[in-house]
């Protein structure tokens, strides 16, 4: 009796396949179709050009509410945390731009991958700690349906830090802030150090800071891979472009103290495209600054920094590109299976790499040797004996206190940063990633306090230094 | 006849007399004919009669499993739980007595869980054999028990690497530490030789260091005799 109600083919319809359809709709094959298409209609319409149904699959919406111009690990543990913590299923739309999809001069990708929670900083401690925990469950965090899990390749071999006579005390004040907020490092005088690591050579160390849990290094391709294939699954666009140009409107209002203040509000992004003048303006609410190395064009791009100096719309966001080097040697009688990240006193680091009596490390130079970052050419010179190889990258060096710039601009009311951590942006990326998403989405950080890393600071001259750097 | 019980208690795995294929016991491999024992009535009549020797496997199955259930740790009995899995009620008495041994083989623990084991401060042997759970980053927690630790078996531990391994340099006092049959660390030969160089006074078992060694080119015989191709 049903049959009979339902219209002719639909009894059977669904059983039976004619040839030439197959499920899934029109979405197979759609570009070979298209094609086809112009070609029949060309061949209808002799001499014009047909320009109805042009492929713009490379270019972003045109309409995205956050736009994070960045793909390296912070922006796209942004992107991640915005999707996790949204309210609802799809509620935001999120497009990451980001320059060079083979990552060639992204930090994260020549990143040496420690994670370490030996900071002077609780802030800096805490966002460590919760990284730690993020890698450790990163198969619950990232996980996408059908792919393989993910392999860090972490090792917990923790970090040694040595420090002179001098830094001594400091070291025993940082260790006793790390202690508080939970991290695990115990203090070592030269001849413990000696009794567990004979290798070292303990001339000038007076103390020593060894990480003994949570603490190491792991594969940040590995990371970047996982963050990008999850977040394109919860449903972040990628385009690869640059980002040439802000529209933005201003609105003229007074503060409480009756003086005028102009409030920027980013309306549209342009996004060129490789090897073009093609762009596509993008309309969006809220744009994320995650560039690393470039943020300081990108923020000079929304008009932060002009005025005059020394007010608050003449201050420039203080972060630049630093080069930096890592070399690889062998060294067949070098420290065993145990060896930690060892960081000296002159600030030279080193680690094992692999099964095979390879070591990797570097040293931060002086602000005298700073090379110049205008390519990431190697200075075989600056590191005294035969390497292997060799590489270098880039630090988002902050000029101010070297801490990463994190939260809304005062003035630009809708441009947020996340940049700025000069070597330990890796680190903290899951961190400061949830927090950049509390701030954009419930206004305020919940898990994290990082308000002492406001871009106010710069204006206000608070530095918040962190001793520690490697 | 209770010598042969004795022998039978014994040697039991091993046996002389022809090699019986489906009737070994256990999967337990006897030496080839190697030894030389007295073949006693018993014996003679196994080899003739299939009903004597059914009964041989019979009471040496149960000899055998009388052995596994003597609970003998170093003198001390295991604590174990019944077929449900339940410990019974007097384990409560024990509440003050520092605990020795911890044998978690086969057990879901995982990294939050291992919290309930670090608080042992005299824990001389710990056992995860097979934990599925187990990976680098709870090795990497063990380092509290340093003081007490004697022995470690991590064997058969799928998500276990080289790099876990490396942080088991804490456990100054470790005398013995299985790692045997870790498929997730890339080159076990090697990884042997460097834990064992970490661990001076620790017996390290499980791999053959030879295993990942492959032989050197074979000289090839010189075949004079093959004619010359034209």
């Amino acid at each position: 009796m049903i049959r009979r109600v339902l219209p002719h083919g639909m009894g059977r319809g669904r059983l039976t396949r004619r040839p030439g359809t197959r499920r899934g709709g029109f979405s197979l094959d759609w570009d070979g179709k298209v094609s086809e298409i112009k070609k029949k209609i060309k061949s209808i319409l002799p001499g014009r050009s047909c320009d109805l149904l042009q492929d713009t699959s490379h270019l972003p919406p045109e309409h995205s509410d956050v736009v994070i111009v960045g793909g390296g690990v912070l922006g796209l543990s942004v992107a991640y945390w915005l999707k996790k913590l949204e309210s609802r299923r799809g509620a935001i739309r999120v497009l990451v731009v980001e320059r060079d999809h083979t990552y060639s001069q992204a930090s994260t990708g020549l990143s040496v991958g420690g994670i370490c929670q030996q900071f002077s900083l609780p802030e800096n401690i805490q966002l460590s700690l919760f990284s730690a925990s993020f890698l450790r469950n990163i198969n619950e965090y990232l996980a996408v349906v059908d792919a393989p899990p993910l392999d860090l390749q972490f090792n917990p071999s923790g970090y040694l830090l040595l420090a002179s006579e001098k830094d001594a005390a400091a070291m025993e004040s940082n260790v006793k802030v790390q202690r508080q907020e939970g991290a695990k490092v115990s203090l070592m005088s030269p001849d413990q150090l000696r009794n567990k690591f004979p290798w070292i050579n303990t001339e000038g160390v007076a103390l020593a800071s060894y990480g003994m849990e949570d603490e190491g290094w792991f594969d940040p391709w590995c990371l970047l891979q996982g963050l990008r294939r999850k977040v394109q699954s919860l449903g972040v666009l990628f385009c690869q472009g640059e980002v040439t140009r802000f529209l933005s409107s201003s609105q003229r209002m007074l503060t409480t103290d009756d003086k005028a203040v102009v409030l920027k509000r980013i309306h549209e992004v342009h996004v060129k495209m490789d090897r073009s003048l093609e762009y596509q303006p993008v309309e969006c609410a809220i744009v994320i600054n995650a560039a690393g190395a470039w943020s300081s064009q990108i923020a000079a791009l929304a008009g932060i920094g002009e005025g005059p100096p020394g007010t608050l719309q003449g201050t420039k966001l203080p972060v630049e590109p630093r080069k930096r080097y890592v070399y690889v040697w062998h060294c067949p009688q070098g420290p065993g299976l145990e060896t930690p990240l060892v960081a000296d006193t002159s600030g030279a680091y080193f680690r094992r790499e692999g099964l095979g009596s390879n070591y990797l490390g570097g040293r931060s130079p002086t602000e005298q040797e700073e090379p110049d970052p205008a390519n990431l050419e190697v200075d075989h010179d600056f590191f005294q004996d035969k390497v292997q190889s060799a590489w270098a990258g880039y630090y988002d060096y902050n000029t101010f206190d070297q801490n990463g710039v994190v939260g809304p601009h005062p003035l630009v009311v809708n441009m947020y940063f996340a940049t700025g951590f000069s070597g330990h942006g890796l680190q903290q990326a899951p961190g400061v990633g949830r927090a950049v998403a509390e701030m954009v989405l419930k206004g305020r950080f919940q898990t994290i306090n990082l308000s002492p890393f406001l871009f106010t600071r710069f204006y206000l001259g608070e530095k918040i230094q962190e001793n520690n750097i490697i | 006849m209770a010598a042969p019980w004795a022998s039978l208690r014994l040697v039991a795995p091993m046996w002389n007399g022809r090699i019986r294929g489906i009737h070994r016991l256990g999967g337990a491999v006897a030496p080839e004919g190697n030894q030389k024992k007295k073949r006693t009535i018993l014996q003679f009549l196994t080899n003739y009669f299939y009903d004597v020797e059914a009964l041989r496997d019979y009471l040496l199955q149960r000899e055998m499993y009388k052995v596994h259930e003597k609970n003998r740790f170093r003198d001390k009995e295991w604590i174990r739980p019944d077929k449900y899995g339940h410990f019974s009620q007097e384990f409560w008495n024990f509440c003050e007595v520092p605990v020795e041994a911890v044998d978690a083989s086969d057990c879901d623990i995982n990294y939050e869980g291992l919290d309930n084991l670090l608080r042992l401060k005299e824990l001389q042997s710990l056992s995860l054999q097979r934990c599925s759970h187990v990976d680098d980053w709870c090795l990497s927690r063990l380092y509290p028990l340093a003081d007490s630790l004697q022995e470690l078996s991590l064997a058969g531990c799928p998500r276990v690497s080289e790099r876990g391994l490396a942080c088991l340099h804490h456990l100054q006092n470790l005398r013995r530490l299985d790692i045997s049959d870790l498929p997730a660390v890339s080159n076990p030969g090697l990884t042997q030789i460097l834990v064992e160089e970490m661990l001076p006074n620790c017996k390290v078992v499980g791999v053959d260091w030879a295993e990942g060694l492959k032989s050197g080119p074979e000289e090839q015989p010189q075949d004079t005799a093959s004619p010359v191709p034209a």
